[in-house]
């Protein structure tokens, strides 16, 4: 297909689109229109009820909770699918082995040799810090400002990167390889579906309200919905560190080995 | 709607075919990390901070970080087929 007949014919597809577009935009409600009786009742009675002062994740993780621990799992599952996908077979093991041995003799990759400038490794450490005080603050204050376990575990998540960032490949190293990153990830999804387990045993629904629900606006507050955030901040967090790992393995294994 | 809304609808709009005309996948990962970031400043305006954090964290950053390490992955992977049928 010529290039011309892909523009005419783009042309006649776009004018086609256009004209839909602007057919199904034209009785749209203004922004803000709300129909629904749903919404509106739920902002009304949720101060109340579950003494959140953020009303979407009292929604999140307390109306909705079951949405979200499906949610969870999603990523649950998908880190897992990544780790099967990329596991290291028998064979690449043994061609790892070979090309450790070889190592020296082998060229090292050019970003390798550029140095990390000072002001990028003295501002990344103090970031590194900064970043995981607001993480943490993201992730307990979850039922107060927005934000909750999801946001800060992502913020948390993205740590690891400032110190690999900073040139500190041995940090970072230490960092993602830790077993207790994994154990973190775990427990943070089976603490969440424990929780909700643990309402069965009260009589009640799954994952219902069952800890008593404070004073609204305390850190210490909304029962389970602070305890869910924090659950989930730890499995998104482990999640994502996961990743890193699995992605970086063997630039993280060729950089250490070249400056041993 | 304000001024600001409309602006904001207007610079997310103005940034997407920016990503749709990149070529180079490096240069598509930068244009789709701004455009993330415009993203979740288009959340905040609309008053959706809990929406625009995630976008942050998520489109902003986890979502450029995962392609760049794709690519990464691929490059080298490239690299040391290159090597082996060069012995």
């Amino acid at each position: 297909m010529s290039p011309r007949t892909r523009t005419q014919l783009f042309l006649i597809s776009a004018l086609g689109l256009a004209t839909i577009f602007t057919w199904g935009f034209r009785n749209l409600p203004p922004i803000g229109d709300y129909r629904g009786p749903y919404g509106n009742l739920i902002s009304q009675v949720a101060v109340y009820e579950r003494h959140t002062t953020d009303v979407v994740n009292s929604i999140n993780y307390d109306y909705r909770a079951c949405d979200t621990l499906g949610e969870e799992f999603i990523l649950f599952a998908s880190v897992l699918g990544v780790l099967l996908i990329f596991r290291p077979s028998t064979s690449s093991n043994e061609a790892r082995n070979n090309q450790k041995n070889k190592s020296e003799k082998r060229q090292p990759w050019v970003e390798d040799q550029l140095p990390v400038s000072d002001s990028l490794r003295v501002g990344m450490m103090a970031m590194a810090g900064l970043m995981i005080v607001f993480g943490v603050y993201i992730v307990v204050h979850g039922q107060l400002t927005p934000g909750g376990g999801f946001q800060g575990g992502v913020i948390l998540s993205s740590v690891p990167l400032v110190v690999y960032l900073s040139g500190n490949v041995k940090a970072f190293d230490r960092i993602v390889s830790a077993s207790s990153i994994k154990f973190a990830e775990c427990c943070g999804a089976a603490a969440y579906a424990i929780i909700g387990i643990s309402a069965l045993f009260f009589g009640t629904h799954f994952l219902t309200n069952i800890v008593p629900l404070g004073a609204t606006g305390d850190p210490f507050s909304s029962g389970t919905i602070a305890i869910i955030s924090i659950c989930v901040g730890l499995e998104v967090s482990g999640a994502f560190v996961v990743l890193m790992e699995v992605y970086l393995r063997e630039v993280i294994d060729e950089r250490l080995g070249k400056k041993s | 709607m304000t001024v600001l809304q409309w602006t904001i609808l207007l610079l997310v709009a103005a940034v997407a075919p920016g990503i749709v005309l990149s070529r180079e996948p490096k240069e598509q990962v930068v244009t789709l990390s701004f455009y993330g970031l415009l993203f979740a400043l288009l959340f905040f305006i609309f008053q959706a901070p809990d929406v625009a954090l995630s976008q942050i964290a998520v489109g902003a950053v986890m979502l450029p970080l995962m392609i760049m390490l794709a690519l990464t992955k691929m490059r080298r992977q490239n690299i040391r087929r290159e090597r082996e049928t060069r012995k």
